[in-house]
């Protein structure tokens, strides 16, 4: 599949995965992506401080849009924010105030769960029938919260039978379940957890919120040590120095046949997790390089995009 | 200060652990290795998880939901039969709804309060799986294992929850609902009182049941109607929670990965806990890549460049040559993220004072067997360990 054609295939992508593998680093690096080819992008950022900024050198986001870079927005979006924009748009300003500073939204919404997904999603595809970018990409709630993240219209619509709230609910739903408009882009570790947790994520998503899932981007794959057929061992590492007339002593043979064979074992353990996930789960999958010599900051992003782009072609 | 012997003491001399920390960097697994190795000592210990990976909770025999302390055969944690006498371990997994039920059943009235308030909707979302209540009762079942179960050693993982310090302020936060003015009002069964006061509230009410239904506010204002005479029991009970977490006999383990982002969250809790009169009693790092070599990375990689500008003729010799360069390539980007990992540690450690720090290796493998808890437990406990041993 071509960059483009990915990009244009629905104006909403939703990252998702299990905390810790990495879903902000592959917002950034599908933002510059689709930047690339020219389209505008907004970030959403729903979970308090998930770091985005960081990814582009860019002090913490705000609720006002920022520009993170060229053609890249991003800004974050916390239910009691959206809340207070929906009443507004709805003709209720006057109450708005009074609901934030008695503490009832917090019994409101324990009373309707959800209902601050709703009010996050909602705001989502305003953003998106408005034509706010191209591309609008929603940097997630961790694993667990995706579910409920996704599935809590559907839920939504069942409990409040008539009213505005409704009505949002079902906007919402028509939206996820348009593989047109939304579709779920999927993060995971090549190891055991990370792996099982997105297969539950996945089937999931599709049985219960019924949105179009999009490749799983499998993050942090340890790439091969070009030793050819050749063992990872002090000696064979020796015996290369002296073909070359290069010394090798026997320290650094031992460490560096070391950190070759630690490497080669997780490559061997990726490679059958990888394996496992496609054979539990029939999705395409994107491989990203571990990063070894940075933490993740704009160069990093851009070669990750690289990388992304080439995985994508590859499909 | 020795390392071993601190995080020795938590083991040893606390009666209860909270295991905190950002999701995702091992906490579970952490929590069930610090009660493998008290039970291992002599001590009865009980691990409360959350929400453990599958194959973890059928190593601790957590098949099946069980809200209530079960133990787990010594053939398992004790294979060799090396452990103190009298030490014993179970493990329970944690059941928000049941334990908000039996805690509701305690304080109500009546059998018939009770019932009331199980039927209500708004109860079962609170009671279900809405943020914060899931830490409420870990804390909750903490208070009840302290108090009644007859441990030595309680240890609790904490939910991942996007505050870090959520579990200290859930029971209030709880209170906090329970006071709410405009809800407590309807709480005044005299009409006088409704007409009155209350012309301002009904409007109010009117508006929000006209945006989310009616249904919902019957719920809410039914809810509250029947949860009267029990907040006490509750305030009570939260309030003692808050004690037997700030005594000197519970410790604060904090569990991190050497990532960026979950260090800087780690920072976070570091911060936070001191504002809440605690402290963290130990550290313990997971994850953490092995360097393999003392050589300094800047030497590794100019080494790395010299090879690659050998010149060599000849396909075995060029074939020799890129071998060598991809080999000491591989040392020099182990070096790099363990020094870049290690500079991370550092900005959490001076904030945890004297807390003992621990490093547990990047594993070949998935923990979710007791021989790899017990692997895991013999690098916490063993030697003194740096990060540069963990490998």
């Amino acid at each position: 599949m071509e960059l483009d054609e990915f990009c244009s295939a629905s104006r909403v992508i939703i990252v998702a995965g299990k905390g810790g593998v990495g879903k902000t680093t592959v917002t950034a690096t599908l933002a510059i992506a689709a930047a690339r080819t020219g389209k505008s992008v907004l970030i959403v950022e729903v979970e308090g401080k998930s770091g985005i900024a960081a990814a582009f050198d860019r002090p913490p986001l705000g609720y006002e849009e920022t520009e993170l870079a060229p053609g890249i927005r991003a800004r974050t979006l916390t239910p009691d924010e959206a809340l207070l924009d929906w009443l507004r748009g709805n003709g209720l300003r006057r109450i708005s105030n009074r609901l934030m500073a008695s503490g009832t939204l917090d019994v409101i919404a324990t009373a309707v769960p959800g209902i601050k997904d709703i009010l996050v999603l909602g705001k989502v595809k305003s953003l998106e029938v408005s034509g706010a970018a191209d591309l609008i990409i929603v940097d997630a709630p961790a694993a667990g919260h995706a579910i409920t993240f996704l599935t809590s219209a559907r839920g939504l619509a069942d409990s409040v039978r008539v009213g505005p709230v409704r009505k949002q609910a079902a906007d919402v739903i028509e939206m996820l379940s348009d593989p047109k408009r939304c579709q779920v882009l999927l993060v995971t570790l090549p190891e055991e957890t990370p792996v099982n947790e997105l297969i539950d994520t996945a089937y999931a998503i599709e049985d219960r919120a019924g949105t179009s899932l999009g490749p799983v981007v499998v993050n942090c794959c340890y790439e091969e040590v070009a030793l050819g057929d050749h063992p990872a061992t002090a000696e064979s590492i020796q015996n290369d120095g002296a073909l070359v007339d290069v010394f090798v002593s026997d320290e650094d043979a031992a460490s560096v046949a070391q950190a070759a064979e630690f490497r080669a074992e997780r490559v061997a353990i990726q490679a059958h997790q990888a394996a496992r996930l496609s054979q539990r789960l029939p999705l395409p999958q994107i491989r990203l390089p571990f990063l070894f010599t940075a933490d993740i900051g704009p160069d990093e992003v851009n070669w990750l995009a690289d990388a992304f782009t080439a995985g994508l072609t590859n499909l | 200060m020795s390392t071993v012997h601190s995080l020795n003491d938590v083991v040893m001399k606390g009666h209860i652990i909270v295991c905190c920390g950002s999701g995702g960097v091992g906490k579970t697994t952490t929590a069930a290795v610090l009660a493998v190795e008290g039970a291992r000592r002599g001590r009865r210990a009980v691990v409360v998880t959350i929400d453990p990976a599958k194959r973890l909770a059928n190593a601790l025999g957590l098949k099946e939901l069980a809200n209530e302390p079960r133990e787990i055969d010594e053939k398992f944690w004790d294979p060799s039969g090396t452990r103190t006498p009298g030490g014993q371990l179970c493990a329970m997994m944690l059941d928000t709804k049941s334990t908000f039920d039996a805690l509701v059943t305690r304080y109500a009235e009546s059998p018939e309060q009770t019932e009331r308030i199980l039927a209500n909707t708004f109860y079962q979302n609170i009671s279900g799986a809405l943020s914060g209540t899931q830490e409420y009762m870990a804390m909750e079942k903490l208070h009840e294992l302290h108090e009644e179960g007859g441990f030595d050693l309680i240890v609790v993982d904490t939910p991942p929850s996007r505050n870090a310090l959520d579990f200290l302020d859930a029971p209030k936060r709880l209170l906090r609902l329970l006071d709410n003015k405009i809800f407590r009002m309807l709480m005044v069964p005299t009409r006088t009182y409704l007409r009155v006061a209350g012309a301002a509230v009904q409007m109010f009410l009117n508006t929000v049941s006209r945006t989310v239904g009616t249904e919902v506010v019957e719920d809410i204002v039914a809810f509250f109607r029947s949860f009267e005479g029990m907040e006490e029991g509750f305030r009570e009970r939260a309030h003692r929670i808050v004690e037997v977490l700030a005594q000197p006999e519970t410790r604060f383990v904090l569990v991190t990965s050497p990532r960026r982002d979950a260090v800087a969250e780690a920072r976070y809790f570091a911060e936070k806990i001191g504002t809440h009169n605690l402290t963290v009693d130990a550290l313990i790092i997971n994850r953490v890549h092995p360097r393999f070599t003392n050589s300094p990375t800047a030497e590794l990689l100019a080494r790395t460049q010299s090879l690659q500008d050998i010149a060599v003729s000849g396909l075995e010799r060029r074939a020799a040559r890129g071998r060598l360069a991809a080999a000491y390539t591989n040392l020099a980007n182990f070096a790099e993220i363990a020094d870049r990992e290690r500079a991370h540690i550092e900005t959490v450690r001076v904030r945890t004072g004297a807390a003992p720090v621990s490093f547990v290796p990047y594993l070949s493998h998935d923990v979710h067997d007791f021989e790899a808890l017990a692997e895991i437990g013999s690098i916490l406990f063993a030697e003194p360990t740096g990060p540069d041993q963990a490998n």
